[in-house]
Protein backbone atom coordinates (compact mmCIF):
# COMPACT_ATOMS: atom_id res chain seq x y z
CA UNK A 1 0.00 0.00 0.00
CA UNK A 2 1.03 3.59 -0.45
CA UNK A 3 3.29 5.47 1.93
CA UNK A 4 2.64 8.85 0.33
CA UNK A 5 -0.17 10.28 -1.81
CA UNK A 6 0.06 13.71 -3.41
CA UNK A 7 -2.16 15.83 -5.64
CA UNK A 8 -0.39 18.57 -7.61
CA UNK A 9 -2.22 21.39 -9.35
CA UNK A 10 -1.90 22.35 -13.01
CA UNK A 11 0.57 25.07 -12.06
CA UNK A 12 2.70 22.57 -10.11
CA UNK A 13 1.92 23.56 -6.56
CA UNK A 14 0.66 20.96 -4.09
CA UNK A 15 -3.09 20.73 -3.50
CA UNK A 16 -2.85 17.83 -1.14
CA UNK A 17 -0.04 15.71 0.26
CA UNK A 18 -0.12 13.03 2.87
CA UNK A 19 2.54 10.61 4.02
CA UNK A 20 2.47 7.84 6.55
CA UNK A 21 5.62 8.03 8.65
CA UNK A 22 5.05 11.70 9.40
CA UNK A 23 8.56 12.23 10.78
CA UNK A 24 10.06 11.86 7.28
CA UNK A 25 7.49 14.12 5.67
CA UNK A 26 10.08 16.45 4.17
CA UNK A 27 11.74 13.58 2.37
CA UNK A 28 8.47 12.71 0.67
CA UNK A 29 7.98 16.32 -0.34
CA UNK A 30 11.35 16.11 -2.09
CA UNK A 31 10.48 12.79 -3.73
CA UNK A 32 7.20 14.14 -5.06
CA UNK A 33 8.85 17.33 -6.20
CA UNK A 34 11.51 15.48 -8.19
CA UNK A 35 8.88 13.29 -9.78
CA UNK A 36 7.26 16.32 -11.41
CA UNK A 37 10.09 16.60 -13.93
CA UNK A 38 9.56 12.99 -14.98
CA UNK A 39 5.82 13.63 -15.31
CA UNK A 40 6.49 16.67 -17.49
CA UNK A 41 8.82 14.64 -19.67
CA UNK A 42 6.28 11.86 -20.07
CA UNK A 43 3.45 14.21 -21.06
CA UNK A 44 5.49 16.11 -23.61
CA UNK A 45 6.65 12.83 -25.12
CA UNK A 46 3.00 11.95 -25.69
CA UNK A 47 2.68 14.93 -27.99
CA UNK A 48 5.42 13.65 -30.29
CA UNK A 49 4.67 9.95 -30.45
CA UNK A 50 0.97 10.14 -29.96
CA UNK A 51 -0.51 6.76 -30.70
CA UNK A 52 1.55 4.74 -28.23
CA UNK A 53 0.58 6.34 -24.95
CA UNK A 54 -2.45 8.49 -24.46
CA UNK A 55 -3.57 6.96 -21.24
CA UNK A 56 -4.00 9.05 -18.11
CA UNK A 57 -1.97 6.57 -16.08
CA UNK A 58 1.75 7.16 -16.60
CA UNK A 59 3.09 4.07 -14.88
CA UNK A 60 6.26 3.88 -12.84
CA UNK A 61 8.00 7.24 -12.88
CA UNK A 62 11.21 6.18 -11.19
CA UNK A 63 12.39 3.81 -8.51
CA UNK A 64 14.62 4.88 -5.64
CA UNK A 65 16.40 2.64 -3.17
CA UNK A 66 13.48 2.42 -0.81
CA UNK A 67 10.49 3.56 -2.83
CA UNK A 68 8.73 3.35 -6.15
CA UNK A 69 7.03 6.45 -7.50
CA UNK A 70 3.96 6.18 -9.73
CA UNK A 71 2.25 9.00 -11.63
CA UNK A 72 -1.10 9.86 -13.18
CA UNK A 73 -2.19 13.03 -14.97
CA UNK A 74 -5.81 13.99 -15.52
CA UNK A 75 -7.03 15.76 -18.64
CA UNK A 76 -7.10 18.97 -16.63
CA UNK A 77 -3.34 18.52 -16.02
CA UNK A 78 -3.72 17.79 -12.33
CA UNK A 79 -1.06 15.33 -11.26
CA UNK A 80 -1.45 12.48 -8.82
CA UNK A 81 1.66 10.89 -7.36
CA UNK A 82 1.68 7.72 -5.28
CA UNK A 83 4.83 6.52 -3.51
CA UNK A 84 4.99 2.87 -2.44
CA UNK A 85 7.55 0.92 -0.50
CA UNK A 86 9.95 -1.06 -2.71
CA UNK A 87 9.94 -3.95 -0.30
CA UNK A 88 6.29 -4.47 -1.10
CA UNK A 89 6.74 -6.65 -4.17
CA UNK A 90 3.29 -8.16 -4.10
CA UNK A 91 1.77 -4.92 -5.37
CA UNK A 92 0.87 -5.26 -9.02
CA UNK A 93 0.47 -2.65 -11.72
CA UNK A 94 -3.26 -3.28 -11.80
CA UNK A 95 -3.65 -2.43 -8.15
CA UNK A 96 -1.77 0.83 -8.55
CA UNK A 97 -4.00 1.61 -11.50
CA UNK A 98 -7.13 1.03 -9.47
CA UNK A 99 -5.74 3.18 -6.64
CA UNK A 100 -5.32 6.07 -9.08
CA UNK A 101 -8.79 5.40 -10.42
CA UNK A 102 -10.26 5.75 -6.93
CA UNK A 103 -8.21 8.84 -6.29
CA UNK A 104 -9.42 10.40 -9.53
CA UNK A 105 -13.06 9.60 -8.76
CA UNK A 106 -12.74 11.17 -5.36
CA UNK A 107 -10.95 14.20 -6.76
CA UNK A 108 -13.75 14.68 -9.28
CA UNK A 109 -16.23 14.72 -6.43
CA UNK A 110 -14.17 17.40 -4.71
CA UNK A 111 -14.07 19.46 -7.92
CA UNK A 112 -17.83 19.25 -8.30
CA UNK A 113 -18.43 20.37 -4.74
CA UNK A 114 -19.77 23.94 -4.98
CA UNK A 115 -18.08 24.86 -1.71
CA UNK A 116 -14.65 24.00 -3.08
CA UNK A 117 -12.74 26.68 -4.96
CA UNK A 118 -10.66 25.21 -7.80
CA UNK A 119 -7.00 25.73 -6.97
CA UNK A 120 -7.37 25.70 -3.20
CA UNK A 121 -5.78 23.04 -1.00
CA UNK A 122 -8.09 20.04 -0.61
CA UNK A 123 -9.63 19.79 2.82
CA UNK A 124 -12.48 17.43 2.07
CA UNK A 125 -13.10 14.70 4.62
CA UNK A 126 -14.40 12.30 1.99
CA UNK A 127 -11.19 12.70 0.02
CA UNK A 128 -9.19 12.19 3.20
CA UNK A 129 -11.07 8.96 3.77
CA UNK A 130 -10.31 7.64 0.28
CA UNK A 131 -6.63 8.41 0.74
CA UNK A 132 -6.54 6.83 4.20
CA UNK A 133 -8.00 3.63 2.76
CA UNK A 134 -5.08 3.25 0.37
CA UNK A 135 -2.31 4.19 2.81
CA UNK A 136 -0.36 1.71 4.92
CA UNK A 137 -1.96 1.59 8.33
CA UNK A 138 0.29 3.63 10.61
CA UNK A 139 1.22 1.92 13.85
CA UNK B 1 -36.82 13.20 -20.50
CA UNK B 2 -37.35 14.59 -17.06
CA UNK B 3 -33.81 15.75 -16.36
CA UNK B 4 -33.86 17.83 -19.53
CA UNK B 5 -36.88 19.77 -18.33
CA UNK B 6 -35.34 20.18 -14.89
CA UNK B 7 -32.22 21.79 -16.28
CA UNK B 8 -34.30 24.16 -18.36
CA UNK B 9 -36.49 25.20 -15.45
CA UNK B 10 -33.48 25.67 -13.21
CA UNK B 11 -31.75 27.71 -15.89
CA UNK B 12 -34.81 29.92 -16.33
CA UNK B 13 -35.12 30.44 -12.59
CA UNK B 14 -31.42 31.25 -12.40
CA UNK B 15 -31.80 34.03 -14.95
CA UNK B 16 -34.92 35.29 -13.23
CA UNK B 17 -33.14 35.32 -9.88
CA UNK B 18 -29.98 37.02 -11.05
CA UNK B 19 -32.02 39.53 -13.01
CA UNK B 20 -34.06 40.48 -9.95
CA UNK B 21 -31.02 40.67 -7.70
CA UNK B 22 -29.24 43.06 -10.04
CA UNK B 23 -31.39 46.12 -10.30
CA UNK B 24 -30.55 49.71 -11.06
CA UNK B 25 -27.97 51.14 -13.42
CA UNK B 26 -26.27 48.94 -15.95
CA UNK B 27 -28.09 45.87 -14.65
CA UNK B 28 -27.99 43.92 -17.88
CA UNK B 29 -24.20 43.83 -18.14
CA UNK B 30 -23.81 42.80 -14.52
CA UNK B 31 -26.47 40.14 -14.88
CA UNK B 32 -24.75 38.66 -17.92
CA UNK B 33 -21.32 38.59 -16.31
CA UNK B 34 -22.71 37.04 -13.14
CA UNK B 35 -24.37 34.26 -15.13
CA UNK B 36 -21.19 33.82 -17.12
CA UNK B 37 -19.17 33.37 -13.94
CA UNK B 38 -21.65 30.81 -12.62
CA UNK B 39 -21.32 28.90 -15.87
CA UNK B 40 -17.54 29.07 -15.62
CA UNK B 41 -17.49 27.26 -12.29
CA UNK B 42 -20.02 24.68 -13.42
CA UNK B 43 -18.07 24.08 -16.63
CA UNK B 44 -14.90 23.43 -14.66
CA UNK B 45 -16.64 20.81 -12.55
CA UNK B 46 -18.44 19.18 -15.47
CA UNK B 47 -15.37 18.81 -17.65
CA UNK B 48 -13.55 17.15 -14.77
CA UNK B 49 -16.30 14.54 -14.68
CA UNK B 50 -16.72 14.10 -18.44
CA UNK B 51 -13.01 13.66 -19.22
CA UNK B 52 -12.46 11.11 -16.48
CA UNK B 53 -12.45 8.13 -18.83
CA UNK B 54 -11.26 9.72 -22.05
CA UNK B 55 -7.76 9.45 -23.44
CA UNK B 56 -5.43 12.42 -23.30
CA UNK B 57 -6.16 15.09 -25.91
CA UNK B 58 -3.76 15.52 -28.79
CA UNK B 59 -4.20 19.20 -29.47
CA UNK B 60 -6.55 22.15 -29.33
CA UNK B 61 -8.75 20.88 -32.16
CA UNK B 62 -9.17 17.59 -30.36
CA UNK B 63 -10.38 19.49 -27.30
CA UNK B 64 -12.83 21.53 -29.39
CA UNK B 65 -14.21 18.38 -30.98
CA UNK B 66 -14.76 16.93 -27.54
CA UNK B 67 -16.69 20.06 -26.52
CA UNK B 68 -18.82 19.89 -29.68
CA UNK B 69 -19.61 16.21 -29.45
CA UNK B 70 -19.43 14.71 -25.97
CA UNK B 71 -19.81 17.82 -23.84
CA UNK B 72 -22.70 19.20 -25.89
CA UNK B 73 -24.46 15.84 -25.98
CA UNK B 74 -24.23 15.50 -22.21
CA UNK B 75 -25.52 18.98 -21.50
CA UNK B 76 -27.88 19.69 -24.39
CA UNK B 77 -28.70 16.18 -25.71
CA UNK B 78 -27.47 17.02 -29.20
CA UNK B 79 -24.24 17.73 -30.96
CA UNK B 80 -23.06 21.04 -32.34
CA UNK B 81 -24.26 21.25 -35.95
CA UNK B 82 -21.24 22.98 -37.38
CA UNK B 83 -17.72 23.70 -36.17
CA UNK B 84 -15.55 26.06 -38.14
CA UNK B 85 -12.08 27.34 -37.49
CA UNK B 86 -9.50 29.58 -39.12
CA UNK B 87 -6.70 27.44 -37.60
CA UNK B 88 -5.41 30.55 -35.85
CA UNK B 89 -7.26 30.28 -32.61
CA UNK B 90 -10.81 31.19 -33.59
CA UNK B 91 -13.53 28.58 -33.52
CA UNK B 92 -17.19 29.09 -34.40
CA UNK B 93 -19.66 26.60 -32.97
CA UNK B 94 -23.04 26.71 -34.60
CA UNK B 95 -26.13 25.18 -33.08
CA UNK B 96 -29.20 25.38 -35.30
CA UNK B 97 -31.64 24.43 -32.57
CA UNK B 98 -30.15 25.56 -29.28
CA UNK B 99 -32.10 23.93 -26.51
CA UNK B 100 -32.19 26.87 -24.12
CA UNK B 101 -33.74 29.06 -26.81
CA UNK B 102 -36.25 26.67 -28.36
CA UNK B 103 -38.88 27.37 -25.71
CA UNK B 104 -38.37 31.10 -26.03
CA UNK B 105 -39.20 31.99 -29.59
CA UNK B 106 -38.80 30.84 -33.17
CA UNK B 107 -38.06 34.10 -34.87
CA UNK B 108 -36.89 37.59 -34.15
CA UNK B 109 -39.25 38.19 -31.23
CA UNK B 110 -37.60 38.62 -27.79
CA UNK B 111 -34.21 38.95 -29.46
CA UNK B 112 -33.17 41.53 -26.85
CA UNK B 113 -33.48 38.90 -24.10
CA UNK B 114 -31.24 36.37 -25.82
CA UNK B 115 -27.91 37.48 -24.26
CA UNK B 116 -29.13 36.55 -20.78
CA UNK B 117 -30.09 33.08 -21.94
CA UNK B 118 -26.71 32.46 -23.56
CA UNK B 119 -24.40 33.87 -20.89
CA UNK B 120 -24.45 30.75 -18.75
CA UNK B 121 -23.55 28.54 -21.71
CA UNK B 122 -20.71 30.87 -22.73
CA UNK B 123 -19.32 30.50 -19.23
CA UNK B 124 -19.83 26.76 -19.37
CA UNK B 125 -17.68 26.47 -22.49
CA UNK B 126 -15.06 28.89 -21.18
CA UNK B 127 -14.81 27.05 -17.86
CA UNK B 128 -14.53 23.68 -19.57
CA UNK B 129 -11.79 24.88 -21.88
CA UNK B 130 -9.98 26.62 -19.05
CA UNK B 131 -9.83 23.43 -17.04
CA UNK B 132 -8.37 21.62 -20.05
CA UNK B 133 -5.63 24.23 -20.23
CA UNK B 134 -7.07 26.36 -23.04
CA UNK B 135 -7.64 29.99 -22.07
CA UNK B 136 -10.32 31.61 -24.18
CA UNK B 137 -12.99 34.24 -24.60
CA UNK B 138 -16.42 32.94 -25.57
CA UNK B 139 -19.11 35.14 -27.08
CA UNK B 140 -22.52 34.23 -28.45
CA UNK B 141 -24.40 35.61 -31.40
CA UNK B 142 -28.04 35.15 -32.41
CA UNK B 143 -29.76 36.45 -35.50
CA UNK B 144 -32.86 34.26 -35.61
CA UNK B 145 -33.84 32.10 -32.66
CA UNK B 146 -33.42 29.24 -31.89
CA UNK B 147 -30.21 29.12 -33.95
CA UNK B 148 -27.09 30.58 -32.38
CA UNK B 149 -23.36 30.78 -32.85
CA UNK B 150 -20.68 30.65 -30.19
CA UNK B 151 -17.39 32.21 -31.04
CA UNK B 152 -14.39 30.92 -29.13
CA UNK B 153 -11.26 33.02 -29.24
CA UNK B 154 -8.22 31.22 -27.87
CA UNK B 155 -5.89 33.42 -25.84
CA UNK B 156 -2.32 32.68 -26.74
CA UNK B 157 0.12 33.23 -23.91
Amino acid sequence: MAVCVAVIAKENYPLYIRCVPTQSELKFHYTVHTSLDVVEEKISAVGKAMADQRELYLGLLYPTEDYKVYGYVTNSKVKFVIVVDSSNTSLRDNEIRSMFRKLHNSFTDVMCNPFYNPGDPIQSKAFDGTVSAMMVPSC
Amino acid sequence: MADEALFQFLHNELIQYVNNAESGENENGRCVSKLENMGFRVGQGLIERFTKDTARFKDELDVMKFICKDFWTCVFKKQIDNLRTNHQGIYVLQDNKFRLLTQLSAGKQYLEHAPKYLAFTCGLVRGGLYNLGVKSIVTAEVSVMPACKFQVMIQKI
